[in-house]
């Protein structure tokens, strides 16, 4: 049996060779995807001896005889050559290209999604619908969509760079919820067009990514809670994608053109550094949100600067910078309150928490805003004693 | 087998029996009604009796059609007398007494004082003939 992540890995290069060989992106997709069907349910008994030229071949006999029955259905008698065209040996700006098509500027972030975990990383559209909890047939037509708006915007305006570390940045932060690791799969094409792309930011992209999946494992509680980076157990971190998270990160910094994956990649670093919470070197990690803020001056980042500088200097020079976030911005009301309730201000920490539960975005913050809220409800009721 | 919808109100309910806000519990309180409430739902895949679940976030807007060409007419935030959904559970089981048991189960996760909430949960059936129809 070959291992499921080995032969998604051949995908872009198959679908490469039939774009070679003239077959349309929309077609050829289509094909590749039926060929890896096929193997997921032939190879049980062990891969060919030349997977990627099994998947060429049943590839394109799919795509023959799609063209076969569409000919037959249009009362043709035209025969269509069996033999393969003169093959285009695919090289690696193919596969660029691929990532470019997918994450092509005219799809909206959730097409561009689909298509970049169908036609680069090799998933079948029940796998990707699973992860995203949609039920297949609307994945399917997602996709279909999307295929139909690349083809209709033609060719000579792929996506660029940015566009697509967007897209895989998404993809990261989806986690996991079916049987497909979307942070793992994140994690493999971004480490594959690292490999592609001489493009200092792909690698901040990339070492922030391992950076956060090294502290996967501390990250909840057995019952799914979220642990906060303050109360991790370091023990679990996972010093090896620790290690080459920081050497990429290094790498990238050499290059000496910083950008916002980067400057989140170095913070994400100085966490890691720390081989307990009271020696994370704050000062620096705010001067990287300075860094930060100068590359993408975003609410978010401000809010997360604000953090910092509580960590830094204090919690009234916290809530000053916090000063700076406007009060819509998602979690900004649990800033807040941590930051009063380091300033002493347990009464004002209490509200904002249990406000902070009402506007939390998903139902695992809404149960730690609410267990924050008691835990400092119930310390006032102590000192009311 | 039919499907019920289970229905938590933010409000709309009647007051629950054990009616304090969730923040003035206790740290172990809302532990221990929060393990409850992802047992019971274990307890329903475990009985294959499980569909759905699904969280609301306490806000929306009420939007209606205005005519060609115009924008859709909204309104809202929902006023604060509203009746305001906060979440569902899809079960499907054999009879609706078995839908009754547990919506009551549900209803009775513990709150302040450890004490079950007595929480007023709204049961619907989805449209179809009752599972003991005679065929």
């Amino acid at each position: 049996m070959i291992d499921p992540v080995e032969l998604r890995a051949l995908v872009p290069r198959v679908l490469v060779v039939l774009v070679g060989r003239g077959v349309d992106f929309a077609s050829a997709e289509d094909a590749v995807q039926e060929a890896l069907i096929r193997a997921l349910a032939s190879w049980g008994e062990g891969p060919p001896a030349d997977p990627t030229g099994w998947l060429v071949t049943v590839a394109w006999r799919a795509h023959l005889d799609r063209v076969r029955s569409d000919a037959a259905r249009r009362d043709r008698e035209d025969r269509v050559d069996a033999e393969p065209p003169p093959g285009v040996v695919p090289g690696t700006d193919d596969t660029l290209q691929l990532y470019f098509l997918c994450a092509h500027p005219d799809l909206t972030p959730s097409s561009a999604v689909a298509l970049t975990l169908r036609a680069v990383g090799g998933l079948t559209t029940r796998q990707i619908a699973d992860a995203y909890l949609v039920p297949e047939a609307t994945m399917a037509q997602r996709i279909s969509r999307a295929k139909r708006t690349v083809a209709a915007a033609g060719l000579d305006r792929p996506g660029d760079v940015a566009t697509v570390m967007r897209v895989l940045y998404l993809v990261f932060n989806e986690g996991y919820t079916g049987d497909v690791d979307l942070a793992a799969e994140a994690i493999r094409l971004t480490r594959q067009l690292s490999a592609l792309l001489d493009e200092p930011e792909v690698r901040g992209l990339l070492a922030l990514m391992l950076l956060h999946h090294a502290r996967r494992a501390s990250r909840s509680g057995p019952d799914g809670r979220i642990v906060p980076l303050a109360e991790q157990d370091r023990t679990r971190w996972d010093t090896d994608l620790v290690a080459e998270g920081v050497a990429i990160l290094q790498a990238a910094l050499a290059q000496d053109r910083l950008g916002e994956f980067q400057a989140q990649a170095a913070i994400a670093a100085l966490h890691a550094d720390a081989q307990r919470v009271e020696d994370t070197d704050w000062v620096q990690i705010v001067e990287w949100y300075d860094e930060l803020l100068r590359c993408t001056d975003t609410p978010v980042v401000r809010l997360n600067r604000a953090v910092a500088v509580g960590e830094a200097d204090g919690p009234r020079a916290g809530l000053a910078a916090l000063a700076d976030v406007p009060d819509d911005v998602p979690r900004r009301e649990a800033v807040a309150a941590h930051l009063h309730e380091r300033d002493g201000d347990l009464e004002q920490a209490a509200r904002l928490y249990a406000s902070a539960a009402r506007n939390a975005p998903n139902q695992l913050e809404r149960d730690h805003q609410i267990r924050q809220a008691a835990r400092v409800n119930e310390q006032l009721r102590r000192q009311d004693r | 087998m039919a499907k019920y919808l289970l229905l938590k109100h933010y409000r709309g309910a009647p007051a629950p029996e054990n009616d304090v806000p969730m923040d003035r519990w206790t740290p172990n309180e809302v532990d221990a009604h929060m393990q409850y409430m992802s047992d019971f739902a274990t307890k329903l895949q475990g009985t294959g009796e499980f569909v759905d679940g699904q969280a609301l976030a306490p806000e929306g807007l009420w939007v209606r059609y205005d005519g060609e060409g115009r924008p859709p007419v909204t309104d809202g935030p929902f006023a604060e007398t509203k009746d305001l959904i906060a979440g569902w559970m899809i079960i499907d089981v054999d009879s609706q007494e078995r839908a009754v048991e547990l919506a009551g189960e549900l209803s009775a996760a513990p709150g302040a004082g450890g004490r079950p909430i007595h929480e007023w949960l709204e049961v619907r059936p989805f449209l179809g003939l009752p599972p003991d129809y005679p065929a």
